[in-house]
């Protein structure tokens, strides 16, 4: 194994640059070490002007997602030894404007995520002394999507996003669907309209590379496709069923 | 602190651009690309079928008009290239009734493979059905 590995860095310093450049920086090569590891050797001894977000190193925080010669991948969990001999080449996130280096700008998906209301919803006011008992089975109706770590990779990776800003995208409707497949939610009719929009589920052409890239193996393609054939049943039902039997 | 050019703002954020050859990158998206261009093929089928229905509504010298077009290589060809985008849209197609389709027989999930299977079934069913009305 050779001892360095070439790390090839995207950069933008808007205050320098108004196109991005590429820096090549030759970092250990240790088969313990993340492509984190080795933006956090370049931070430390050989480019502190860097900037890159991250936080907990283990695939929890959803901080550090970036592209990894040409992949969506969490750089806490992507290892250089993967790419050897390098060189490896990181830049940021695609699908999302760039602040600086490798960060990127992620409030479109803040503002589209209230909208499908990724809470339980209840009917009435909670007896505070309530429990909401839910068996095993019910819990595994949506336990996988509830394991979203919100790190955007699905984001970069989804083509629709990239030609068309307004779909709401994988993460946020898997989230949606986390909440409207979970025994105590009663929002379902209110996420329905975001939904069920053209900017909603039918913007979505099953790519499928947003479960591929996913980290936590959400699956969000397969919330998506799961709630297109709701939402159609539901339609149907609207139209044939008088309003009593719906 | 330094705000570099961007005076009396937040610095410009650089939007990168779309590649004219993105869908070039990964072969997922020449697939997602290939499967939205075969509607065109689709719809050209919907023609074919629209063609050979009028030209059997208006007789024995006008079904033979429509036999000789489709007999040309060039249409043939076209045909075979459509015939290769339906299958592929019909494929994919069914890749996606498992996701989509999620089914519980008491609190055991109905495997994704059986849902799979059961569409395959009931295509072979029905192209069985129609080869039998057409060739008797």
């Amino acid at each position: 194994m050779p001892e360095t590995i070439t790390m090839e860095v995207w950069r933008y310093r808007p205050e320098h640059e108004s196109e991005p450049t590429w820096d090549a920086y030759d970092v250990p090569l240790r088969k313990e070490w993340a492509v984190l590891d080795g933006l956090n050797h370049i931070k430390d001894q050989l480019d502190g002007t860097l900037s890159y977000r991250w936080s907990c190193r283990m695939g929890i925080c959803g901080s550090c997602g970036m592209t990894v010669n040409g992949e969506p991948k969490l750089s806490c969990s992507t290892f250089l030894t993967d790419y050897a001999p390098g060189p490896v080449r990181v830049e940021p996130m695609r699908n999302f404007p760039v602040i600086r280096d490798l960060v990127v700008e992620m409030g479109d998906f803040m503002a589209k995520l209230p909208a499908v209301k990724p809470w339980l919803v209840s009917d009435d006011e909670p007896d505070e002394d309530t429990e909401y008992l839910q068996t095993p089975v019910e819990m595994d109706d949506y336990k996988r999507y509830s394991m979203c770590i919100n790190c955007m990779l699905c984001y970069s990776a989804c083509p629709v996003y990239a030609l068309d800003p307004d779909f709401i995208g994988p993460a946020a409707i898997a989230l949606a669907q986390r909440y409207n497949l979970d025994s105590r939610d009663a929002g379902a009719e209110d996420r329905r309209d975001v939904l069920a929009s053209a900017e909603g589920v039918w913007a979505c052409t099953f790519v499928g590379e947003c479960s591929v890239v996913c980290p936590k193996d959400v699956d969000p393609a397969g919330a998506i496709q799961r709630y297109k054939l709701t939402a159609a049943s539901k339609a149907v039902k609207d139209l044939l069923l008088p309003r009593g039997a719906r | 602190m330094s705000t570099g050019n961007a005076v009396g703002g937040e610095p410009p954020l650089y939007r990168p651009p779309v590649s004219l050859t993105w869908w070039l990158r990964n072969p997922s998206y020449l697939l997602f690309v290939l499967r939205e261009l075969s509607c065109v093929f689709i719809a050209w089928f919907v023609v074919y079928l629209l063609m050979l229905v009028y030209a059997v509504s208006s007789g024995r010298a006008a079904y033979q008009e429509f036999l000789d077009l489709s007999a040309n290589p060039l249409v043939v060809i076209l045909n075979v290239i459509a015939l290769a985008f339906v299958v592929l849209h019909a494929v994919t197609w069914f890749g996606l009734a498992p996701k989509a389709m999620v089914l519980r027989l008491g609190a055991l999930r109905v495997p994704p493979t059986v849902i799979l299977a059961a569409h395959y079934g009931a295509w072979l069913v029905v192209s069985a059905i129609v080869a039998w009305v057409i060739l008797r």
